[in-house]
């Protein structure tokens, strides 16, 4: 089988298994689970054989016009080089992880065949985008990711939680989409093709007529999609989607798929300073105020979720500083270890009956009862919050790196600020995540107070899959030295400086966070909160659905909790507040867009029933009233007629008379 | 042209024997007119009637049109107006003042009437004003010159005409005559055998 | 003789025919209006026709005409008023509506629609 063979049958296996298990779904359920893995896991074995095959070499580029399509051909191009080899081994991996998993945690949930369906067509989506060389079909797969993401997050739909925020997620990256559309659109007018690698071979040309418009517009897809300030609100609120749904879209894919498209259009990013800085802003800001929210969430997902946001926002501070090598490679191994935590979360959701950190706080035993997913969610934590050896940590070292080496001017084309904007914003966001992730696992795993319900065995094959999620979390890092020959060539290797910044930083942060934790967690028992949704033999997705809908109603919101014993408290200060809801983002949204579109609703329909209505109305008032006045005249009686009819001739007799004569008008 | 010559011999103040008969039969007659429709006895109104085709007779002789007047005399005054007093009759016209004789919209009616005359007379007048009528010459209207035109040059409509009568008077008849009539005697004897004096339906009236 | 006098007098009296169909109630005296408002045309006729001394005298001829056919005109119109008074019980016109709207039987049905005893007394005579 040739590159290019293995290369079309990766995305294509998904999708003709998500095809077929939407028509088998209801007719032959046992044909489901098979149709929703094997593709899957077929894909993720190609995806790997390809990997194999191009090997760090040169790009593979294929192209086919099936038809002309106008001015600009759009052609079916696939692109392989060493970034879409391995993103789509990851692609291909979680995907089956997750596919795997699923079977287990929604084991008994009558629209499993439709969500697995979905995440085959999400899966085969992502690998589209990722082979791809043309932005229209990237396009495309972009914009199904986006429908598959709405229909997954709301799976859920009986609760409102789930309904709002699968309307929330799309209308935000909608948002985000049209900007991008119309940078597609600007790139292609100026450089006259769709295909990336005329494109990318234009700007290198020096033939870019807008490149900070056209950045910025693109910027603001990826932004969209990436969960990017200020379009990152969709994300926490997505969490209202299964667990296995948000490791594999909300954490390791999807999210990345804005990271992926700017590594690609790189150069048209780097071919404006100003856009540059935007995107280094943009990511810093994103970093600390994603690290400051995640410390003030009660729901485990909503802090994961956080973090998603603020190792994004790495991933996009990379790419300001113009090294997409650094910025994949967090990718790839944000990419595993977040797709273990939502997994091990999920886990944890099922054991405890809630999602809530400040009820785990109050149970213990939590570790005993899972020690598979204690270890691995462990292991997972460490290498978020950057611990060496873990994956995290050498490829967050690779960022920081790259953005020392920018900040003292040694990258051609990047400006110092960005870099400086990075370096300072990474090293407080290390901080913050070490925090947070020390926070998280001490509440949920070091809990007093009564032994954790029992909820049941875990499924093995949830189990199993943590830990093969595992093995990359702890291994990947081991593999920088071999990337940069898939990359672009620079080194990935941890530099002495930023090394032991960011490792002094994750580590005060953990300590700070476990001395708050000290200090509160006497508080905890005198403070009693909780509310446990026992299920013992229900599937885990039903215990955690149960856990998202009572949320609101036991804590008063879906993100914070009153919890006087959580440390975020005491370490946010006055700060909690306002970071439990997202800096009240979602309330400046609600000020700028949503009321502004309610009134102007508002004003239509009132236009709509009061002005144009009463046209319509007076329209048919007008001859009713007319015709009234005309019946009124219908007497019957000949009489009154002809007498009308007479003085009527008189009238025109005589004015024909005076015209005639000339005496008239 | 003849007209034009004479018509300066003639003047408004200098009206001539003919022209104050004329004038004179002609107050006479349209007094007599407005009294038919305005007089609230309708057998009286059909009298007056008589007076005013009878001053219109007159006028037609002073016209020199004496055939038309007699012919005027003999048909409206000898069988219109006495088709008129039958019709009243049949139609059960109470005898003396009737209050309802006038309809509601007398008043626009007045109004439409006036207008009318207005305008018309101020045409006429504005059209005619130094027009003459010469009667001294042969006399225009004599049974003999009537009689030679009509059945000279007026033959072909004469008989047409002959023809429309026939149709008027078969249509009279048929409007007239009792719908059914041919049934008449199978209807009375139904009715005879009925108890109660009934109304016949409808059905056996059309 | 002046013209205007047989042409204001026509006028006049056409006027008069004019009312009297407009104003009148009684079936026949609408009649009786319109026979005045035909001699009125009958006296333009035999007026005009002296004035222009026609030698085919088309205007008396026409004359003539318009008498029979007034006579035609008034034994058929008395005969409908005859249908009309023996189906309707009343000759006038006025109260013959039927070709007003109704749309809940108001004034406009008061006498003309409801089938008088008088004609069905007649009837079956």
């Amino acid at each position: 089988m040739t590159l290019t063979t293995s290369a079309v049958l990766v995305p294509l296996l998904p999708f003709l298994g998500a095809v077929a298990g939407l028509l088998l779904g209801r007719s032959a359920p046992g044909f489901v689970r098979p149709l929703a893995v094997l593709p899957t896991l077929a894909a993720a074995a190609l995806a790997v054989s390809v990997a194999v095959e191009q090997g760090g070499g040169p790009a593979t580029d294929v192209a086919t016009r099936l038809t002309p399509t106008g001015s600009i051909p759009i052609d079916l191009a696939l692109h392989i080089d060493g970034f879409a080899a391995l993103i789509a081994v990851l692609v291909g991996v979680v995907a089956s992880c997750v596919q795997i998993y699923s079977t287990g945690y929604l084991r008994d949930d009558p629209r499993y065949p439709s969500y697995a369906a979905l995440v085959s067509l999400f899966t085969s989506a992502m690998l589209l985008v990722v082979y791809t060389g043309d932005l229209m079909v990237l396009l495309v797969g972009w914009e199904v990711m986006g429908i598959c993401s709405y229909f997954l997050v709301g799976h859920y739909w009986e609760t409102k939680a789930a309904r709002a925020a699968s309307l929330k997620a799309f209308l935000v990256t909608k948002l985000g989409d049209v900007p991008f559309l119309f940078g597609i659109f600007a790139l292609a007018a100026d450089a006259g093709t769709f295909r990336i690698t005329g494109i990318l071979g234009h700007v290198t040309s020096g033939g870019l007529d807008h490149p900070t418009l056209i950045a910025l517009l693109l910027l603001a897809g990826a932004a969209g999609k990436s969960a990017q300030f200020p379009l990152h609100t969709w994300l926490p609120d997505a969490m209202a989607g299964p667990t296995p749904v948000s490791a594999l879209i909300h954490a390791a894919t999807m999210v990345a798929a804005g990271v992926y498209v700017v590594a690609r259009l790189l150069p048209v990013f780097a071919a404006s300073a100003a856009a540059l800085v935007v995107l280094a802003v943009m990511a810093a800001i994103t970093m600390v105020g994603s690290g400051l929210a995640a410390l003030a969430q009660d729901d485990i997902k909503r802090v994961l979720a956080y973090s998603t946001v603020g190792q994004l926002g790495y991933m996009m501070g990379a790419l300001a500083v113009g090294d997409r090598g650094a910025a994949v490679f967090h990718l790839l191994s944000h990419g595993v270890f977040k797709a273990l935590l939502f997994l091990g979360a999920g886990v944890i959701i099922h054991a405890a009956g809630t999602n809530s950190l400040a009820a785990m706080s109050r149970m213990s035993g939590l570790s005993r009862r899972i020690p598979d997913a204690y270890w691995t969610v462990t292991v997972a934590l460490l290498a978020l919050a950057a611990i060496p050896p873990f994956a995290g940590f050498f490829s967050k070292e690779a960022v920081l790196g790259a953005a020392e080496h920018a900040a003292s001017g040694g990258a051609h084309g990047v400006p110092g600020a960005a870099g400086w904007t990075v370096l300072v914003s990474g090293l407080l966001t290390a901080l913050l995540t070490a925090a947070y992730a020390a926070r998280l696992w001490l509440l949920a795993f070091r809990g007093k107070g009564a032994e954790v319900p029992d909820h049941g065995r875990q499924p093995v094959v949830m189990n199993a899959m943590l830990w093969v999620l595992f093995v990359p979390t702890v291994a990947l890092g081991l593999t920088g030295p071999y990337l940069p020959q898939w990359f672009d060539g620079r080194s990935l290797n941890p530099t002495l400086t930023t090394s032991v910044l960011g490792t002094g930083a994750a580590l005060a942060g953990g300590l700070v966070a476990y001395a708050a934790w000290r200090h509160t967690s006497a508080l905890a028992a005198r403070a009693p909160l909780g509310a446990v949704a026992a299920a013992p033999d229900a599937a885990p997705g039903l215990a955690e659905e149960l856990a998202i809908e009572s949320h609101a109603p036991a804590y008063g919101g879906v993100a914070g909790a009153p919890d006087p014993a959580d440390p975020g408290r005491l370490l946010l200060g006055p700060l909690h507040r306002h970071a439990a809801v997202g800096f009240h983002l979602d309330a400046v949204y609600s000020a700028l867009f949503v009321r502004p579109v309610r009134a102007a609703a508002t004003l239509v329909r009132f236009l709509d029933r009061e002005v144009v209505d009463t046209y319509v109305r007076g329209a048919g008032a007008a001859p009713r009233w007319l015709g009234a006045a005309v019946r009124r005249a219908q007497t019957g009686n000949v009489q009154t007629y002809l007498g009308a009819l007479l003085a009527g001739s008189l009238v025109l007799a005589v004015a024909a008379v005076l015209v005639a004569t000339g005496t008239g008008a | 042209m003849t007209l034009a010559a004479t018509a300066a011999g003639h003047g408004f103040l200098s009206p001539t024997g003919v022209e104050i008969a004329f004038l004179l039969v002609g107050i006479a007659t349209l007094g007599a007119a407005v009294v038919t429709v305005t007089t609230r006895q309708l057998v009286h109104a059909a009298l007056w009637l008589v007076v005013t085709l009878g001053g219109v007779a007159v006028e037609y002789l002073l016209l020199t049109a004496e055939f038309i007047a007699w012919v005027q005399v003999l048909i409206y005054v000898g069988s219109v107006v006495v088709l008129l007093l039958f019709g009243l009759m049949l139609t059960k016209a109470p005898i003396g003042r009737s209050p309802d004789a006038d309809s509601g919209n007398r008043w626009a009616a007045l109004i439409v009437a006036v207008a009318a005359a207005g305008a018309l007379v101020w045409v006429v007048v504005d059209a005619f004003r130094a027009t003459w009528i010469d009667l001294d010459g042969a006399v225009q209207g004599s049974t003999q010159s009537s009689g030679r035109t009509l059945f000279q040059y007026w033959v072909l409509p004469f008989e047409a005409l002959s023809v429309l009568l026939l149709a008027a008077l078969v249509g009279a008849i048929v409007l007239s005559r009792r719908a059914g009539e041919g049934k008449a005697p199978v209807a009375g004897l139904r009715n005879v055998f009925r108890t109660s004096p009934a109304p016949a339906p409808r059905e056996d009236q059309r | 003789m002046h013209l205007a006098y047989p042409a204001v007098l026509a006028v006049l009296l056409f006027c008069t025919g004019l009312y009297g169909v407009l104003a009148r109630r009684n079936a026949i005296l609408v009649l009786m209006s319109v026979e005045l408002m035909l001699n009125a045309v009958n006296l333009n006729l035999v007026a005009f026709d002296v004035w222009l001394r026609d030698t085919l005298h088309a205007g008396q001829a026409l004359t003539l005409f318009t008498i029979a056919i007034a006579a035609a005109e008034i034994g058929i119109g008395l005969a409908i008023v005859l249908l009309v008074y023996r189906n309707r019980g009343s000759s006038d016109i006025d109260r013959l509506r039927d070709l007003a709207e109704r749309p809940d039987g108001t004034d406009a049905t008061d006498h003309g629609a409801q089938p008088q005893p008088d004609t069905q007394a007649e009837a079956p005579a």
